[in-house]
C-alpha cells in the first residue's frame, strides 16, 4: 500500500491495535453512559430527594410564649428578644477550631463552653446549639464582618423569658428552663413532638408548668433553601406560628407583695382565697428565689446555694409543706360536731383544766381550766378540754368523714403542680400508712389529740384556707385557682378557668353562722384581739400552734427552746366578718404561738386588701403574754403528772 | 487585502476542520459550564477561561503549522529537560498542599510533570520510530525504562493523577508500537500480584481515596463528601436536567471543585442524561477523528504519536467522568476542554496541534 511502511504486517498490526483501542473506548463510554443512566433515570427519584433535602431545610419557628399578668394587668412573665450565637455542629469545619475562632471575636467564657458541651450531648447533630446568649450589638456586628470564616455559625434572634417582678410569687408563677430528656419523652408521648421541634424551653414548676400547652402556642415553620454552609439563601414558604395564650391571674400582685413583705424573710407560707369563687388572691412561700436565674441555664454556684440553703427557698411551702394545724382546727371540729349532731351550740362542759382518758391525762394550757365552756367560748378562748371531750365523743372516723368533706386530706386541685395530699387521720388511713399489724390499730387515745389539731393531722396553708373558704361559702366548693382567664391573643377569645362550683357540702346556715360569729369573737375578745387591735373592719380568725418538739413533763417556754424547735405559728382568718371577701391561712415556721407571728401578718394583709393601707415593714411579732391562752398541747402521762 | 488572505490561508492550511469543530464545540460547552459554576463570582473566571482558550488555540495553530519532523527533533531534548526538572523538583521543589510538585525558576513557577505529558509520547514515538525496522524485545524494555523513570519521580511528589496520565500516554505508544499481547498479559498478572505491595507504598490520602470509592458513605463528611455530593448532582439531574443555571447542588455550593475537576457534575445536573449523551458523543467523535488521523499517518513516529495522544484524551475524559460519577477513585484529572484552568488547556491544545500537524503534513510528506 504505502511505500513508507516497511511491511504490510506492521501496518496491519497497527490498524488492528487501533481497532482494539477504538472498541475499548466505545466500551468504556458505554460503561459511563450506563452509569449515567443508572444515576439519572433508575435512581433519579432517590437522588432528587437527596438533592432536595440538601437544599431545603424545614426550620421550625418558635411561637411567642404567652404572657402572664396579674388580675390588674401587671406583667409577671413576658418575653424579650436577644441575639444568640449558634453553631450547627454538623456544618462546621471543626467544632473546636470554630469555637476557638469565635472566641477571638466575641467573649466566650468557660461556662459558655461547658453549657455548649452539655447541650451538644443532648442534641441531635443537625440542631443549632447556642454558644453565647445575649450578644451585644457590637458583638453582632463583629461577627457579621467575620461570618464567612465560620460555616455553620449563625446569629439568631431568640426570645427569652423574663419575670419582671423577680422573686415575687415565684413559686406560683414558676419558671421555664431547658427541656430535659425526660420532659422530651413526655412531650413526644403526649403527641406534642412536632410542635416542640424548635422549642428548647419548657415550664418546670408553677403556672409555667401547669399551663405549658396553653402558654406554648403552635410552632410555625419556614421552608428555607440552604447552601452547603448551612446558611439560608432564601425562604421558600412560611407558615406563621400561633402565639401562646395569655394568662390573667386571680392573683393580686400588690397584695402578694404586701404579704411577702409581712413575712420579712421568715420561713412560712400564706394562702389567700376569695371564698365566693375560689380565686387565689395571694400565695406566699417564704423565702423565695428569683426565677430569672433559671431561664438561661442556672449558674452552678447559684444552684448549689439554692439547694444547700437550710431555709429551702425552692420549696413551695404553701402547697407542699404540711403541719398539724393546731387550734385552727377547732372551728372545723365545732362545725363537724354540729353537722353530725354530736353537739348543740348551747351545750357546755365544765373544764377542770384537763381531760382524763384511761390512765392518761390531757392538759388544757390554762392551769385550772376555763370554767363552763360552750361552743362559742370554746373557739374564742381556744379551750382544749372542750375538744378532747368532743373528739372522744365523735370518734376518729366521724371526724375524718366531715373534715374530708370540707376538703382536708386530699389535693385541693389548685392549678399548679406539686400539691401535697396532707394527712387526715382515720382508721383506714392508719391501716394503709403502717405495715406492721400492731401499728395499724387505731387507739381511741389518738383521737383526742386529733381533736385539737395535733397528732397525725398535717395540712398545708392552702388546705386550711380552702376548707375555711368552703365553710364560709356555706358548703359551696370551688377549686382554688390562680388563673382567672386564658386569652387567645389571635382570636381574642377568652376562656374562664373556674366559673362553677365543683361540689356542694351539706352544711346548715345557722351552723356556719355560729362558727363565723365565734371566729369574729376570737378577734374581738379572744386570742386574736391583740393583733387586730384598732382595725377599722371586723374580721374573724383563729390562732393555732403546731408542736414541733414534745416536752415530757415540763412546760413549754419559748425562750428556752432552740429556734428550729420552736412551735409553728398558725392563723386562719376571713374579712369582713359578715360577708367575707378574703380568706387567709398563714403559717410561720418556728414562729411560736399563733397570735405571735401569723396573726400580725394576716393583719397587714387584711389592712391592705380592705383599706388599701400599705404597711411600713414586716409584721411585728407580739410578745408572749404571761398566760398564753393558745399554748401548745402538753400531753402528760397521768402517772407522771401525779 | 492580499496580506490578510495569505494570513488566513496560512491558518486554514494546517487546520483539520472536523477536529477543530469538535474542539470548538467542547470548549463552548466548557465556557457555558464554567460560567454556571462560577456565576456567583461574576464574569471573572469566564473572562480568564476565554483568554486561556484564545492563547491555547494560538499555540495549537502554531504547532499545527510545525511539521512532524520538526516536532520529532524536540523529543529527546524535551524529555531530558523534563527529567532534569523533575529531579530538581524532588530536590528543591516547593511544597503546596502536602505535595512537592512545583519548581521555582526565579520569577516563574513551573510544574515539570506537565512538560512530561507531551515529552513522554514524543520521546517514545521517536524512540520506536528510530528502531522501526528491527524492533526487538530489548527495545520494549528500554521504552519501559524511559516510561518508568519520570513516573517514579512524579509518583514520589506525590501526584497520582498526573502519573496515571503520563503512564497511560507512554503505555499507549508502546502498545501501538506492537507490544506483544503475551507480554501485556504477563505484565497485567504481575501488576495484579503487586497490588498489595503497591497498597503498602501508597500514601494515606491515596488509600483513603480508594477506600472512599468502595464505600463513600463510610466518611460522608470527609473524603466521601465529594463523591456523594457529585453523584447526587448527577442523579438529581435526571433525563433532561434541571436547566441551565438551575442546578441546586451547584449553586448552593454542595459540589466541591465545581469549576475544575468536578465540573462534570455541574454540567450533568443542569443538562441531564441528554447532555451527558451529547458530551459522550462529542468525545467519541474527537477520539474517532484522532484515531483516523493516526490510521492515515505516514510515519511510525506520527502514527504512534497521534494514536497515543488521542487515547490520552480518552483517558482524561473517562477518568474524570468516572470519578465524578463515583466509579473511579478521585484523582486530580480535569475534564478535557471543559474544566477551568490554563495549564491543562494549553497541554491539551498542544496535543490537538500535534494531531493537526500530523494530518495536514501527511500529503506534503507523500509528495
Amino acid at each position: 500500500m504505502s511505500d513508507f511502511y516497511h511491511s504490510e504486517q506492521d501496518s496491519d498490526r497497527f490498524r488492528n491495535r487501533l481497532l482494539v483501542a477504538g472498541t475499548g473506548v466505545l466500551l468504556a463510554f458505554l460503561l459511563l453512559f450506563g452509569r449515567f443512566f443508572y444515576l439519572q433515570i433508575v435512581q433519579h427519584e432517590y437522588y432528587s430527594t437527596r438533592a432536595e433535602s440538601n437544599r431545603i431545610s424545614l426550620v421550625p419557628i418558635m411561637p411567642n410564649r404567652g404572657n402572664i399578668v396579674d388580675r390588674k394587668g401587671i406583667i409577671l412573665a413576658r418575653n424579650y428578644s436577644a441575639f444568640t450565637l449558634e453553631i450547627t455542629p454538623s456544618k462546621t469545619l471543626g467544632l473546636e477550631e470554630t469555637i476557638d475562632g469565635l472566641a477571638e471575636i466575641v467573649e466566650i467564657q468557660i461556662k459558655d463552653r461547658r453549657r455548649f458541651k452539655r447541650l451538644l450531648e443532648e442534641s441531635k447533630n443537625f440542631e443549632s446549639i447556642p454558644i453565647r446568649t445575649r450578644l451585644s450589638d457590637e458583638e453582632v456586628a463583629r461577627f457579621a464582618a467575620n461570618r464567612y470564616r465560620f460555616p455553620g455559625v449563625e446569629v439568631k434572634a431568640r426570645l427569652f423569658r423574663q419575670y419582671p417582678e423577680g422573686p415575687m410569687a415565684a413559686h406560683a408563677i414558676g419558671y421555664i428552663s431547658r427541656i430535659n430528656t425526660k420532659e422530651k419523652e413526655a412531650i413526644d408521648e403526649g403527641g406534642h413532638g412536632a410542635n416542640y421541634k424548635g422549642t428548647d424551653h419548657i415550664g418546670k414548676i408553677g403556672l409555667e408548668a401547669h399551663y405549658e400547652y396553653d402558654l406554648h402556642g403552635t410552632a410555625g415553620h419556614e421552608q428555607v433553601e440552604v447552601d452547603a454552609g448551612g446558611r439560608a439563601v432564601r425562604v421558600l414558604s412560611r407558615t406563621a406560628p400561633i402565639p401562646g395564650n395569655n394568662l390573667t391571674l386571680t392573683l393580686d400582685s400588690q397584695l402578694q407583695k404586701v404579704a411577702e413583705q409581712a413575712f420579712g424573710g421568715r420561713r412560712g407560707s400564706l394562702a389567700a382565697i376569695d371564698p365566693s369563687n375560689g380565686a387565689v388572691l395571694a400565695l406566699v412561700s417564704s423565702p423565695a428565689f428569683d426565677p430569672n436565674m433559671f431561664v438561661d441555664g442556672i449558674r452552678f454556684d447559684d444552684w448549689d446555694e439554692l439547694n444547700n440553703n437550710p431555709d429551702k427557698p425552692m420549696l413551695n411551702r404553701a402547697i407542699y409543706s404540711t403541719h398539724p394545724p393546731g387550734s385552727t382546727f377547732k372551728p372545723l371540729m365545732a362545725l363537724s360536731a354540729l353537722t353530725v349532731g354530736k353537739r348543740t351550740p348551747g351545750q357546755a362542759i365544765a373544764d377542770p383544766g384537763y381531760f382524763n382518758f384511761g390512765n392518761r391525762r390531757f392538759m388544757d394550757d390554762k392551769v385550772g381550766g376555763h370554767g363552763m365552756v360552750d361552743m362559742y367560748k370554746s373557739i374564742v378562748v381556744s379551750c382544749n378540754t372542750y375538744y378532747y371531750v368532743l373528739a372522744n365523743d365523735m370518734g376518729i372516723d366521724n371526724i375524718a368523714r366531715v373534715m374530708g368533706d370540707l376538703g382536708l386530706g386530699k389535693k385541693t386541685g389548685i392549678d399548679i403542680p406539686g400539691e401535697a395530699t396532707g394527712i387526715l387521720p382515720s382508721q383506714e388511713w392508719k391501716q394503709q400508712r403502717f405495715k406492721k399489724k400492731e401499728q395499724q390499730k387505731w387507739y381511741a387515745g389518738e383521737t383526742i389529740s386529733v381533736g385539737i389539731g395535733q397528732g397525725y393531722n398535717a395540712y398545708s396553708t392552702l388546705h386550711m384556707a380552702h376548707a375555711l373558704a368552703n365553710v364560709l361559702n356555706y358548703g359551696k366548693v370551688f377549686r382554688p385557682h390562680l388563673v382567672n382567664t386564658i386569652t387567645n391573643p389571635n382570636t381574642g377569645e377568652v376562656r374562664t378557668v373556674e366559673a362553677e362550683p365543683v361540689r356542694q357540702i351539706s352544711l346548715k346556715t345557722e351552723h356556719v353562722d355560729l362558727i363565723k360569729r365565734a371566729m369574729a369573737g376570737v378577734v374581738k375578745e379572744g386570742t386574736g384581739a391583740r393583733a387586730f387591735a384598732g382595725a377599722t373592719y371586723e374580721s374573724g380568725g383563729k390562732t393555732g400552734t403546731a408542736q414541733v418538739y414534745s416536752l415530757k413533763g415540763g412546760r413549754y417556754v419559748a425562750g428556752q427552746v432552740k429556734e428550729r424547735l420552736r412551735d409553728h405559728s398558725w392563723y386562719v382568718a376571713f374579712a369582713p366578718a359578715d360577708k367575707p371577701k378574703i380568706v387567709v391561712a398563714v403559717m410561720v415556721e418556728n414562729g411560736g404561738f399563733g397570735a405571735q407571728s401569723a396573726a400580725p401578718i394576716t393583719r397587714q394583709v387584711f389592712d391592705y386588701y380592705l383599706t388599701g393601707q400599705t404597711p411600713g415593714g414586716p409584721a411585728p411579732e407580739t410578745e408572749a403574754p404571761e398566760d398564753a391562752t393558745d399554748g401548745p398541747l402538753i400531753e402528760e402521762d397521768a402517772h407522771e403528772a401525779d | 487585502m492580499k496580506l490578510i488572505k495569505r494570513f488566513f490561508r496560512a491558518i486554514v492550511d494546517h487546520l483539520d476542520m472536523p477536529l477543530f469543530l469538535i474542539v470548538l464545540a467542547l470548549m463552548g460547552v466548557g465556557l457555558l459550564t464554567v460560567f454556571s459554576a462560577t456565576s456567583s463570582d461574576g464574569f471573572e473566571k469566564l473572562d480568564k477561561q476565554l483568554i486561556n482558550m484564545a492563547v491555547s488555540t494560538a499555540i495549537m495553530l502554531l504547532v499545527a503549522r510545525t511539521p512532524p519532523q520538526t516536532l520529532m527533533r524536540f523529543a529527546v531534548p524535551l524529555y531530558i529537560t523534563g527529567v532534569i526538572l523533575l529531579l530538581g523538583v524532588a530536590l528543591f521543589g516547593i511544597v503546596v498542599n502536602g505535595s512537592r510538585r512545583w519548581l521555582s525558576l526565579g520569577l516563574v513557577r513551573i510544574q515539570p510533570s506537565e512538560i512530561m505529558k507531551i515529552a513522554m509520547p514524543l520521546m517514545l514515538a521517536w524512540y520506536f520510530h528510530k528502531h522501526e525496522s528491527l524492533l526487538k524485545l530489548r527495545h520494549f524494555l528500554i521504552a519501559g525504562l524511559i516510561l518508568v523513570i519520570p513516573i517514579g519521580f512524579i509518583l514520589k511528589q506525590p501526584d497520582l493523577g498526573t502519573s496515571l496520565l503520563i503512564g497511560a500516554s507512554g503505555f499507549f505508544v508502546i502498545f501501538f508500537a506492537g507490544l506483544p499481547w503475551k507480554i501485556m498479559l504477563g505484565l497485567g498478572a504481575v501488576g495484579g500480584a503487586a497490588l498489595p505491595f503497591a497498597w503498602s507504598l501508597m500514601h494515606d490520602y491515596q488509600r483513603r481515596r480508594v477506600m472512599t470509592l468502595l464505600d463513600p458513605t463510610s466518611d460522608p463528611l470527609g473524603a466521601g463528601y465529594h463523591i456523594i455530593q457529585s453523584t447526587i448532582a448527577i442523579g438529581s439531574g435526571g433525563g433532561l436536567g434541571k436547566g441551565y443555571l438551575n442546578g441546586s447542588q451547584t449553586h448552593l455550593e454542595f459540589i466541591p471543585e465545581k469549576h475544575t475537576d468536578f465540573i462534570f457534575a455541574v454540567f450533568s445536573e443542569e443538562w441531564g442524561l441528554l447532555g451527558n449523551g451529547i458530551l459522550l458523543v462529542l468525545f467519541t467523535l474527537l477520539i474517532a477523528r484522532g484515531l483516523m488521523i493516526a490510521a492515515a499517518a505516514p510515519t511510525m513516529f506520527s502514527r504512534l504519536l497521534a494514536a497515543a495522544i488521542t487515547l490520552v484524551f480518552f483517558i482524561y475524559a473517562f477518568v474524570n467522568m468516572g470519578m465524578v460519577s463515583g466509579i473511579l477513585p478521585v484523582v486530580g484529572v480535569p475534564l478535557p476542554f471543559i474544566s477551568y484552568g490554563g495549564t491543562a488547556l494549553v497541554t491539551l491544545m498542544l496535543g490537538i496541534g500535534i494531531l493537526m500537524s500530523i494530518q495536514t503534513h501527511r500529503m506534503l510528506v507523500k509528495k
